[in-house]
């Protein structure tokens, strides 16, 4: 990212103590500390309304997030890797109206979800292509897309919708694979393991670290920055269309204004998730997290009928908070040492 | 660095001149003295938002929140309105701009005490102050009927031919090139911008002035905020919804970099000029008004594209991929 404002002395940036054990590691992690946010969010909630420990209701809560954390997971290696992608989702609009565009001509299920994917990818690739061919800031770039992918949705739809989805197609955002598990939240769960293990076991997620750390250094070990970087758009892209399937399905129609304001939600899932916005550190697991902790948060308002609106006053605080709190406590603890 | 900025502005105000010629040909009653008065006074609020967009683009920072800081203020000085009819314009004046530069001042105190990234802040303060409009009107819309006739007449009233608003647009203009001109603080911004390092080493206070530039942008999008609610006489949650991506956008097209310490005052105006054009030729040459998005997401691409092609030459061959990638 190239707006931030940045003096690497006074931002400093706090390499972990692998010094420690792992107990010790894990006691004073950030997960950690999210996990106890997300009990005591559960435990709240169960209290605040009879409704809540409802096997069927917790069930529809997980749809709240599911969605939005499928893009998180990819979106926090981008952002790990010290870039942005704003456009995502102006991607889901714009692949969600390739789709309903594609049910008019008469597309089965399978296509459908050939053609979101293939949108999502195209997105990604465009994104990708101006930020590491033409070495442009991410952050302008994205916003120019996120106007140019949503604006090409209401060139074609104006004020009208898609509806008309084949009835097999409501399978991907209201489809149960046994009970209570609805298939968004095995593909949410299989999404994490897969970026998990991309992340914290591969060369890949080595690289991505070592980019988000030190892009001039990377290169000069031979890590093939723009491509990795690419690569990370084109996996945000993806997953934007994978969210966009999932998303229409639920719905059963298309509007240009599908998804409106979720990038800021994604953005804040992944910074909750303890993945820092200048780059260079952050996990999946507590991404994982974040999104339980959002979901669950949201889903109890929702319980107490406060409007949505009033909700985003409460996700824009927490943005603010989770980064501004560690800095705070960590000025104190450092004041008490001297 | 000035001669390679004016060629800048040259080639958009040549880009400008065009886009008038070739509506023109097919209708020239667009350039009408009357008609480009009112594209001018439509394209206002644009303006003045840019100008305070720039100084804050040009600190290295991005405030995404100007467009509810306007919605906001809006919202509370016809909130004002409608408890106290009889209050005088100057007061009401008084209390947006104050109120604009509060919330400028939020973001800027974000920025500078606690370091947070300013696309952060401000798309953090853009929710929390859209969701605040929503708490204080509980979701109702203030309608022209509620606003006393002189709140509604203020930016409308003909002063030597124009609109009270086209001239707030011309004076913000003129204060804000003598501010970069003329003035420490306007210096200042461009300092610590082109290189915060030796900013410092210059005596120069990096946070605050970065701070400076958020009040600034504020104080302008409170007045906005004002001038918007009156001249469309109707306040509610989602006026100028989406409207920073415009401002930013009409930044981007003006040449001012994103990655700071680079940018003027005519580089702002026509970029907003440019954006305000297209947006009142669309109707004029039958394009369906939902083209705009398209359109300005477009010209920020191009425009940012355009930018960093010009200025690539400054690298080093060998290390220009590393500066890509950085």
């Amino acid at each position: 990212m190239t707006v931030t404002s940045l003096d690497p002395q006074t931002l400093g940036r706090v390499l972990p103590n692998r010094l420690k054990s792992p107990v010790r590691r894990f006691l004073t992690s950030w997960e950690l500390l999210l996990l106890v946010v997300a009990v005591m969010v559960f435990i709240t909630n169960s209290f605040a309304s009879p409704y809540f420990l409802d096997p069927w209701n917790l069930s529809d809560a997980t749809f709240n997030f599911t969605e939005k954390a499928m893009i998180a997971f990819a979106m926090g290696l981008l952002i790990i890797s010290g870039e942005i992608d704003l456009s995502v989702a102006s991607i889901i609009a714009l692949a969600s109206t390739a789709m309903g565009a594609a049910v008019q001509m008469g597309a089965d299920t399978p296509t459908l979800v050939l053609v979101g994917l293939t949108v999502g990818l195209l997105c990604g690739a465009f994104n990708g292509f101006l930020v590491t061919g033409m070495g442009l800031p991410s952050i302008v770039v994205t916003i120019g897309t996120m106007s140019l992918f949503r604006g090409i949705s209401y060139i074609v739809l104006g004020d009208k919708a898609y509806t008309g989805y084949p009835s097999d197609f409501a399978f991907f955002g209201q489809g149960y694979v046994g009970w209570v598990i609805s298939f968004e939240m095995v593909l949410f769960a299989a999404l994490a393991v897969i970026f998990a293990i991309l992340l914290h076991a591969t060369n890949f997620g080595r690289m991505v670290y070592a980019i988000g750390n030190n892009p001039v250094g990377s290169l000069f070990s031979g890590i093939r920055v723009p491509r990795v970087k690419f690569t990370l758009f084109l996996l945000t892209g993806l997953m934007s269309g994978v969210a966009a399937i999932c998303l229409t399905s639920r719905l059963g129609a298309t509007r240009p204004s599908i998804a409106f304001g979720w990038e800021l939600e994604v953005v804040t899932m992944v910074v909750l998730g303890g993945v820092n916005i200048l780059g260079g550190s952050g996990s999946i697991p507590g991404v994982v997290i974040a999104a339980f902790v959002m979901g669950m948060v949201t889903f109890g308002f929702g319980l107490l009928n406060v409007p949505g609106i009033v909700m985003s006053i409460f996700i824009g605080l927490l943005l603010i908070l989770v980064i501004a709190l560690p800095r705070l406590v960590g000025r104190y603890l450092a004041r008490r040492k001297a | 660095m000035t001669g390679f900025l004016k060629s800048r502005e040259a080639i958009l105000a040549g880009a400008i001149l065009a886009l008038l010629i070739g509506v023109a040909s097919r209708f020239p009653a667009f350039v009408a003295p009357a008609n480009l008065a009112n594209v001018f006074n439509d394209t206002a609020p644009l303006i003045i938002l840019a100008l305070g967009q720039m100084v804050v683009i040009v600190t290295r920072c991005i405030d995404l929140s100007v467009a509810a800081n306007l919605a906001l203020t809006g919202m509370i000085v016809a909130m004002i309105n409608t408890a106290v009819p009889g209050l005088p314009i100057p007061l009401i004046l008084a209390i947006a701009l104050s109120l604009g530069a509060m919330m400028g001042l939020v973001n800027g105190l974000l920025v500078w005490k606690l370091d947070i990234p300013p696309i952060v802040v401000t798309l953090g303060t853009m929710t929390i102050y859209r969701g605040i409009i929503f708490v204080i009107s509980g979701g109702e819309w203030i309608n022209a009927h509620e606003m006393s006739d002189s709140f509604k007449a203020f930016p409308r009233a003909s002063f030597l031919g124009l609109p009270v608003l086209s001239w707030i647009a011309i004076v913000c203009v003129v204060a804000f090139l003598l501010l970069i001109s003329r003035t420490p603080l306007g210096r200042a911004f461009f300092a610590v911008g082109g290189n915060p390092h030796a900013a410092v080493y210059t005596g120069i206070d990096v946070g605050s002035t970065q701070c400076a530039a958020f009040v600034l942008s504020g104080m302008l999008a409170g007045l906005t905020g004002y001038l918007w609610v009156a001249r469309y006489a109707v306040a509610y949650v989602d006026i100028a919804g989406g409207f920073e991506l415009e401002v930013v956008a009409a930044c981007v097209i003006g040449g001012i970099s994103i990655a700071g310490g680079v940018g003027s005052v005519g580089g702002a105006l026509m970029g907003a000029l440019f954006l305000g054009i297209v947006k009142n030729a669309l109707p004029v040459i039958n394009i369906s008004p939902f083209w705009q998005l398209a359109i300005s997401g477009s010209a920020i691409i191009i425009a940012v594209a355009f930018n960093a092609a010009s200025s690539r030459t400054k690298g080093r061959v060998i290390l220009k991929k590393a500066e890509h990638a950085i």
